[in-house]
């Protein structure tokens, strides 16, 4: 943020530093210790909630890279989702045990689903596009409910415990290492593809599709590379997202879970990668803090019958009134409470910068 | 092969009538409502209510629900849909998603999610008839496909004749235009939000009465939305072949294919008419540029 001096960037390394500030480091090194020793003080159930919410962040993450930076509207997000777990349950039925082979198979489909839902992107806008997006998770879920009662899994698929280099992951502790690792990659991805020239070029599209192409942009190649991109990271995602629960079903990737994930980055900020992660926190954590309300409040027998719709509908008013109050979601929040710090006792910033 | 045909039929008059209030949403306010499915269910729970609490039979109950779908639709618009004017579409578009996790919510909040039977309540049969050429529908199936038909005639007089069409003609053709004419655009949006919410009720009231009422029945308005986008998002005459199409495809895919196909052979249609004709069958081609 220009404040009018202070702070300026000498060397190229300074310049290109993802944490730039002695006081940004000190926090994110902070940041880091605490997720290691997480799991020394707290109960397993934490744990499994930050490995939810690692896994979530992963999704939006990618989620974000489409809608927040390239603009691309995508209904179809369970539908990717689906296709990696449901690769990684294709890939254990017919033998093959190898986690690497899993991940590299649902990147690989996740990739050729992008591809085809990318296409008709270069045709059709905004609400055209996010119909065939919503038409493929159909399309997808159905091959998969196919597959599901061929295997002869009416409830839904076991998937044993994946083998790495000799050890087996299993347990609460070693899925949050896993996760929380593999969404720290996924943020230090995203935050770095957004100032790419690949992100440059998607915000650009975003903001004016004519401006972007007449400046040289290649928009159809930038779009369909947005679709591809995101959808591969979301299909891995569903890959982990099977072999952490260990079990796949049809029914977990319904339009609802799309809804989530949209949600997640609006409430967070759209075209932010700190806020997809702090929005994915906010979604899945959610309907735990309102069970807490509620065995809180010790209401009578019979109430309980009232918590699920209640969580539900408690989730679409949240959404709604971030969509209407506050488009730029937590992020938007976060930053102008900031501001009003650093601009403690003004209000304002100084309208010319004292230079 | 009558009977295949009876069935289609059937199933076109209710997606007609689902896709009715989508086209005539979009048409007026360029906006989808992704909620059409929840004002099925909320058609069906209406019906539900009246006859299980105020009584007076199928002649007050029937009536008084669809009336009050269609308040509903009316406030709808008022609370939450006009504080969107300005707003991105896509946001817009959200927000009939978050409404309809709202109604979702409310409907399980009020009436439980278990499968309830309206026509039971009411004391209605629903014998099977025979048609000429041998095939065999319901009493309420015959009734779907005659409120669909009667709607249909009904709307079509309303655009064609009466003034209140004409000006939510001129505001969906150009805009700008018709706000210079004085046409004031909220009535007309309030308007076609209430006859969208009115549409889907009747289609939920003949559902749940026909077969049963249960709050996951919104999957029908995601199938109808399909078929809205078949015959083109912004024509109301459209909807009616686009809707025997898909229906038709549907039936035969799950008559010579696999019953699973019921859920997706919409929107392979949908998938399908997106890569040849995005604008659908009668839709305005440059209606694709203005989105």
């Amino acid at each position: 943020m220009a404040l009018g001096g202070g702070y300026f960037k000498t060397t190229y390394a300074s310049d290109l530093a993802l944490v730039d500030t002695r006081l940004r480091r000190v926090a994110v090194a902070a940041l880091a210790v605490a997720l290691l020793v997480l799991p020394r003080v707290t109960s397993s159930f934490v744990l499994d909630l930050a490995a939810q919410v690692a896994l979530a962040a992963i999704g939006a993450l990618a989620l974000n890279v489409l809608t927040g930076l390239a603009g691309q509207i995508s209904l179809g997000h369970a539908g990717f989702i689906c296709a990696g777990a449901f690769t990684t349950a294709a890939l254990v039925e017919y033998g093959v045990r190898s986690p690497w082979a899993a991940l590299g198979a649902a990147a690989a489909v996740g990739a050729a689903l992008g591809l085809i839902v990318g296409i008709p992107s270069l045709r059709l806008r905004g609400l055209y596009l996010a119909l065939g997006t919503l038409a493929m998770h159909h399309v997808v879920l159905y091959v998969a409910s196919e597959l599901q009662s061929r295997w002869g899994a009416n409830t839904g698929y076991s998937i044993p415990p994946p083998r790495v280099a000799g050890f087996t992951l299993r347990g609460t502790v070693t899925w949050y290492y896993v996760l929380t690792g593999l969404a720290a990659l996924a943020l230090c991805f995203a935050a770095n593809l957004q100032r790419s020239r690949a992100g440059r070029a998607w915000m650009a599209i975003r903001d004016r599709e004519i401006a972007a192409a007449s400046v040289g942009i290649p928009v159809a190649r930038y779009k369909v590379l947005a679709f591809v991109c995101s959808s591969t990271v979301t299909s891995v995602a569903g890959a982990l997202f099977a072999f952490q629960r260990g079990f796949v079903s049809v029914e977990a990737f319904g339009f609802l879970l799309t809804i989530e994930y949209i949600a997640m980055i609006i409430i967070g900020g759209l075209g932010s990668a700190l806020g997809a992660v702090l929005g994915a926190a906010f979604v899945t954590l959610m309907p735990y803090a309102i069970d807490a309300l509620v065995a809180g409040l010790q209401l009578r027998a019979g109430a309980e019958y009232y918590l699920f719709p209640a969580k539900f509908g408690a989730f679409g008013l949240l959404m709604a009134l971030f969509l209407v109050f506050e488009p730029q979601g937590l992020v938007g929040i976060w930053l102008r409470v900031r501001n009003w710090f650093l601009l403690w006792p003004f209000r304002y910033r100084p309208l010319r910068p004292a230079s | 092969m009558a009977q295949v045909l009876a069935t289609a039929l059937v199933v076109a008059s209710l997606y007609a009538l689902l896709a009715a209030g989508y086209v005539l949403v979009y048409r007026a306010s360029r906006v989808l409502n992704l909620a059409q499915g929840d004002m099925l269910t909320l058609g069906g729970y209406l019906l539900f209510a009246v006859a299980a609490h105020v009584g007076g039979g199928p002649v007050v109950a029937i009536p008084a629900a669809a009336a009050l779908a269609a308040l509903t639709g009316f406030l709808i618009y008022l609370v939450l849909m006009r504080p969107m004017a300005g707003h991105p579409v896509f946001a817009a578009v959200l927000v009939t998603v978050t409404l309809g996790i709202l109604l979702r919510a409310a409907i399980v909040l009020v009436f439980t999610d278990q499968i309830r039977h309206p026509a039971q309540v009411l004391g209605l049969a629903n014998p099977p008839r025979r048609l000429p050429g041998g095939a065999v529908v319901s009493t309420f199936d015959l009734l779907t496909v005659l409120t669909a038909a009667a709607l249909f005639a009904g709307l079509f007089l309303f655009l064609r004749l009466s003034p209140l069409g004409i000006q939510m003609r001129a505001a969906g053709e150009r805009a700008l235009l018709a706000s210079q004419r004085g046409i004031d655009f909220h009535r007309l949006f309030a308007l076609s939000w209430a006859l969208a919410a009115l549409a889907g009720a009747l289609a939920g009231i003949l559902y749940s009465s026909n077969v049963r009422l249960e709050p996951s029945l919104d999957v029908l308005g995601l199938k109808a939305f399909a078929v809205a986008l078949v015959g083109g998002l912004d024509s109301l005459a459209g909807v009616i072949p686009a809707a025997i199409l898909v229906a038709l495809i549907e039936v035969l895919s799950v008559r010579y294919g696999n019953p699973l196909l019921s859920d997706v052979s919409p929107f392979l249609c949908l998938l399908a008419m997106l890569l040849l004709r995005p604008w659908g069958l009668f839709g305005t081609r440059e209606e694709l540029e203005r989105v």
